[in-house]
């Protein structure tokens, strides 16, 4: 039999259930792989080698089916699994088990699927780099001394270094796209309230969006329809269907775009974009016209305003999300030595457990909410988002989904970009109009620049997702998937 | 600090006009909390009634319990307030280890309720108190300091937080700032509190026991001088009762207009009121203003209220319970002070039933106000838990007023009654309590008093019928109380007036 490692997720299912292959011996290969190869790409902080093994074992034993069923996942450390550890990449969390799981790490399990760990990420998911994981970075499976995105870095990685076939990432500005565009992979931010956030490490409540990640599009839309719908413990999750986003991807595999109207974002073709990335988004534009999409260009004026007022909104939430990391009940605690008053251990504790990047974004938040402060930066901002809304539902109207290159540059090599937090943010410039906005979007891999990978970001209406998916499957027929080096 | 000289309640308010402000937070008594499903019940063991949501655990959110949201838009309806037709929940952010997330899930600028009203009665008076607003928010944990002198943190060697009260509903009702009270204002911030907790009880939203904390009381006083601007205001908390409202209120006029006369300025502060001394002291004091930068919670979706359930909940509001009381007031016969009593007792509602089952309403008050009071008050029991039912008490006035008991007998039975030996007929039988009336004994016994005291019968022969009291007594005795007093009296005037 060949490498099950460098199998699809519906190829691996396919396999165990017609007895091909053993769950066991699906998960023992995708463990051997990360002992053979995580050492240099440090994807995963935490492999959960025995629970993976009883998950596969019950799959085994017939105790769950479906189309997933025995296929092995990663997931974002950020997400709350019961028992096993969850830090979201920081020291403030280090050695925490949450008593409970995740919505979605709940439907994982129910759908059979194994879960080999938890993955790297930038602390609490701010940043674009994995750089900011106080466990130190991950490196791109493609280059090993540049970035793999992020915030979910690690779960990118770890599909592009073959380590696993599915993984859960979360989407607050671009953390699941953008990881997906540097390291040649597939990662969907679906429609916000299409994926349920309980247990999901909040970093901003009304951004964050856990999604799909996958090495080929319909493996996405395959996890896409397991971890989606309706939650009641989440009250911002929507009470509807998820879209047919399978069907949708299968329908885009036959290559056909006729009567689909696509809208390039003006705004976005300014000269910040890497030649190399301009040039293979343009022949992926190309390839779509010759399957019958119409494309025509758009006009988002507001989308330029979109990256200051994301850096306002979500340092905003994130300051009184993260408020409850005091060292009193949980995780962290510094500086109690029995004479400290409880202010001063908080203060030491918070001082102590967060990295520069997560309290520069809490200084930046509390100082938006303040009073005298609140109406010119938050309320500002949130007027700005109700614009951005405006610009989509009118282009929406136009076309049928919007598309741009993810990111403006291929993953860049480590260290380029910690000094000038602007520098960092800019990567997130064509991701984060749709977090503001709520709607769904996909990565989709477009070629490669200088021998690194490009992605293309497709933008469709909220729950249309999939329509987002039939045009990204459609692209990636007539592109192909990328395949990295050999590690 | 300096002791200054206090001048009396009544030279105080002489010179000052005082203006009062009341936020009280009453605790709904819903089945779950307001954010998850844990139960809400009073006096569990410490953290055994949570759960990721209500602890704030990192990845939990919260969803909005409907019956918490209903229960306050009832509250906003029953006083007077407008409700609104689409309004958010907010974060308040501050630090403090007995709130789980180091925010409280509340409201800001946009309540549930706004701009109502409540008329109290004050001296036969009516005072129209203005509501600001009704709002929804979580109640926080109960930290417990340990180790020191005062329960205070300072001092303590550990401090110990119960999560259980984390995430309790709790509604905050806040009054405009009332004028024009003068002197009456202590009794008019009582009047107010008493009458909310009365319509709130009526709901059945609340079991409003300051006691327990259900409901709490904030007192805001200052003083200005007559047609000078309102002057700076002071927050009173732990005004634990209704006569510690009146007091708090009272005790800070006379405190601010002592500073006042000495040409001070009152500082705007938190003070909390002393139960044992009834005077205020000065909270710790904050260094810089709180900022809680308010937002509105991006985890909970807005509340609409469909203006058909708003007018379905306006339509099944209870009976206004100061129109209750006097419709009572009249039918039972008794004056404000007594009925007051019996709201305070919580027994409106037990001596309505007990009526209802054929007891007059002399009888089923007697009852429940006196013996069945006592017992609750003894062993720290709702009334209704004491251990009778209406029925019961019925019953019992019923065998009373039959003579086949006596007060005596009866209090008897009920003790029965109350120790579950069954109904009050029964525990009669069986404890062998019924008044004699075996005629011929009876006779025998009073013959036998008439003999035993010439001097007394003597005199009601003469017409001093008051004297026959002394031999019931002897009568009573003889049958060791189980005789009906009236009948032996009868029957001794009877005898002697032939």
């Amino acid at each position: 039999m060949s490498d099950v490692t460098r199998m699809t997720a519906s190829e691996i299912a396919g396999l165990i259930k017609n007895g091909e292959v053993s769950a066991v011996e699906v998960t023992t290969a995708h463990l051997d792989r990360i002992a053979t190869v995580d050492e240099r790409v440090h994807a995963f902080l935490h492999v959960d080698r025995e629970g993976a093994l009883r998950a596969a074992e019950a799959v085994d034993r017939g105790e769950k089916s479906g189309p997933l069923a025995g296929v092995p996942i990663a997931v974002k450390d950020v997400m709350a699994t019961k028992g096993v550890p969850t830090t979201a990449a920081s020291k403030i969390l280090e050695g925490w088990r949450p008593p409970y799981d995740a919505t979605i790490v709940e439907r994982l399990r129910d759908a059979g699927t194994v879960m080999l760990g938890k993955t790297n990420m930038d602390e609490f998911a701010m940043g674009s780099s994995t750089e900011y994981s106080a466990y130190g970075p991950t490196s791109n499976p493609w280059d090993l001394g540049r970035i793999p995105g992020g915030s979910g870095g690690g779960s990118a990685a770890a599909l592009a270094a073959y380590e696993a076939p599915l993984a859960i990432g979360t989407d607050t500005g671009g953390s699941i796209r953008q990881p997906g565009a540097v390291t040649g992979t597939v990662g969907a931010k679906p429609t916000y309230g299409g994926t349920s956030r309980y247990g999901l490490i909040a970093f901003s409540s009304s951004l964050d969006t856990p999604g799909p990640c996958a090495r080929t599009v319909a493996d996405a839309a395959l996890l896409h329809a397991a971890i989606g719908g309706h939650d009641v413990r989440d009250s911002t999750s929507i009470p509807q269907p998820v879209p047919d986003v399978v069907a949708a991807a299968r329908l885009g595999a036959d290559g056909d775009l006729s009567g689909v109207k696509l809208g390039l974002v003006k705004e976005f073709a300014g000269d910040g974009t890497e030649p190399g990335v301009r040039a293979a988004f343009q022949e992926s534009v190309e390839a779509l016209v010759k399957l019958g999409a119409e494309v025509v260009e758009v006009s988002c004026p507001h989308f330029t305003y979109a990256l200051p007022a994301y850096y306002l909104i979500a340092p905003s939430e994130c300051s009184s999300n993260l408020a409850r990391f005091d060292g009193v009940r949980y995780g962290l605690r510094a500086g109690d030595d029995g004479a400290r008053s409880l202010e001063e251990v908080m203060s030491l504790t918070r001082e102590a457990g967060f990295g520069p990047e997560v309290k520069r974004r809490i200084i930046i938040g509390a100082y938006a909410l303040s009073s005298g402060y609140y109406d010119a930066y938050y309320g500002q901002a949130q007027k700005v988002r109700t614009l951005i809304t405006r610009d989509f539902q009118a282009a929406f109207e136009r076309v049928d989904a919007l598309i741009s290159p993810t990111t403006p540059f291929v993953a860049f090599p480590f260290g380029s970009r910690t000094a000038d937090p602007y520098q960092m943010y800019l990567a997130d410039l064509f991701t984060i109009p749709t977090n503001l906005y709520g709607g769904p979007a996909i990565s989709v891999p477009c070629g490669t620049s200088e021998g690194l990978p490009v992605g293309f970001q497709v933008m469709a209406p909220t729950m249309g997702d999939d329509r987002m998916y039939r045009v990204a499957a459609a692209l990636e027929s007539a592109v192909g998937t990328l395949t990295p080096p050999e590690l | 600090m300096t002791t200054i000289a206090l001048p009396s309640y009544d030279d105080a308010i002489g010179r000052y006009e005082p203006v009062i402000g009341l936020e009280t937070h009453v605790e709904l008594g819903t089945n779950t909390k307001m954010f998850c499903g844990c139960p809400t019940g009073f006096g569990a063991e410490p953290n055994t009634q949570v759960c990721p949501v209500c602890l704030g655990l990192p990845g939990s959110l919260p969803v909005a319990n409907r019956a918490g949201i209903e229960a306050t838009i009832r509250i906003g309806l029953a006083l007077n307030c407008d409700i609104a037709s689409w309004c958010r929940m907010a974060r308040k952010n501050y630090f403090y280890p007995d709130m789980p997330k180091n925010f409280q899930t509340s409201q800001y600028d946009e309540p549930l309720c706004t701009d109502g009203y409540v008329d109290v009665d004050v001296d036969g008076e009516t005072v129209r108190v203005g509501i600001e607003r009704v709002h929804l928010e979580e109640d926080t944990g109960k930290t417990l300091h340990v180790g020191g002198a005062t329960g205070r943190i300072h001092g303590a060697t550990e401090s110990l937080v119960d999560y259980n009260r984390a995430g309790i509903p709790l509604v905050e009702i806040v009054t405009k700032p009332v004028t024009g009270t003068g002197a009456r204002a202590p009794e008019v911030a009582r009047a107010y509190v008493t009458e909310l907790r009365d319509i709130i009880r009526s709901l059945g939203v609340s079991d409003v026991r300051m006691e327990q904390g259900s409901l709490r009381c904030d007192v805001n006083t200052s003083l200005n001088l007559p047609g000078a601007e309102w002057g700076t205001r002071t927050e009173t908390k732990n005004v634990n009762s209704l006569r510690s409202v009146e007091r708090a209120v009272r005790s800070e006029i006379i405190r601010q207009a002592a500073l006042l006369d000495g040409g001070g300025s009152i500082l705007q502060e938190t003070r909390h009121f002393q139960e044992d001394t009834g005077d205020t002291r000065s909270g710790r004091s904050k260094e810089t203003a709180t900022d809680y930068r308010y937002f509105p919670e991006p985890d909970l979706v807005p509340i609409a209220p469909d203006p058909e359930w708003v007018a379905r909940l306006r339509a099944e509001l209870p009976e206004k319970p100061s129109v209750r009381y006097a419709r009572l007031r009249e039918a039972w016969g008794i004056g404000e002070l007594d009925m007051q009593s019996v709201v305070n007792a919580g027994a409106v509602e037990l001596i309505e039933r007990t009526i209802a089952a054929g007891a007059s309403p002399a009888g089923a008050r007697k009852w429940w106000m006196g013996e069945l009071a006592r017992r609750a008050n003894e062993t720290g029991t709702d009334l209704a838990d004491v251990g009778a039912t209406p029925a019961q008490v019925a019953e019992l006035q019923h065998l009373v007023d039959t003579g086949k008991l006596n007060d005596k007998l009866a209090r008897a039975v009920l003790e029965g009654v109350v120790a579950g030996e069954g109904d009050p007929t029964a525990v009669m039988d069986a404890r062998g309590l019924g008044v004699v009336s075996d005629s011929g004994a009876l006779t025998a016994a009073v013959d036998e008093a008439i003999a035993a005291n010439p001097d007394i019968a003597a005199k009601i022969r003469d017409g001093k019928v008051a004297a026959a009291g002394a031999l019931v007594g002897s009568v009573m005795k003889a049958t060791r109380g189980q005789a009906d007093a009236k009948a032996v009296r009868e029957l001794i005037l009877e005898r002697l007036s032939g």
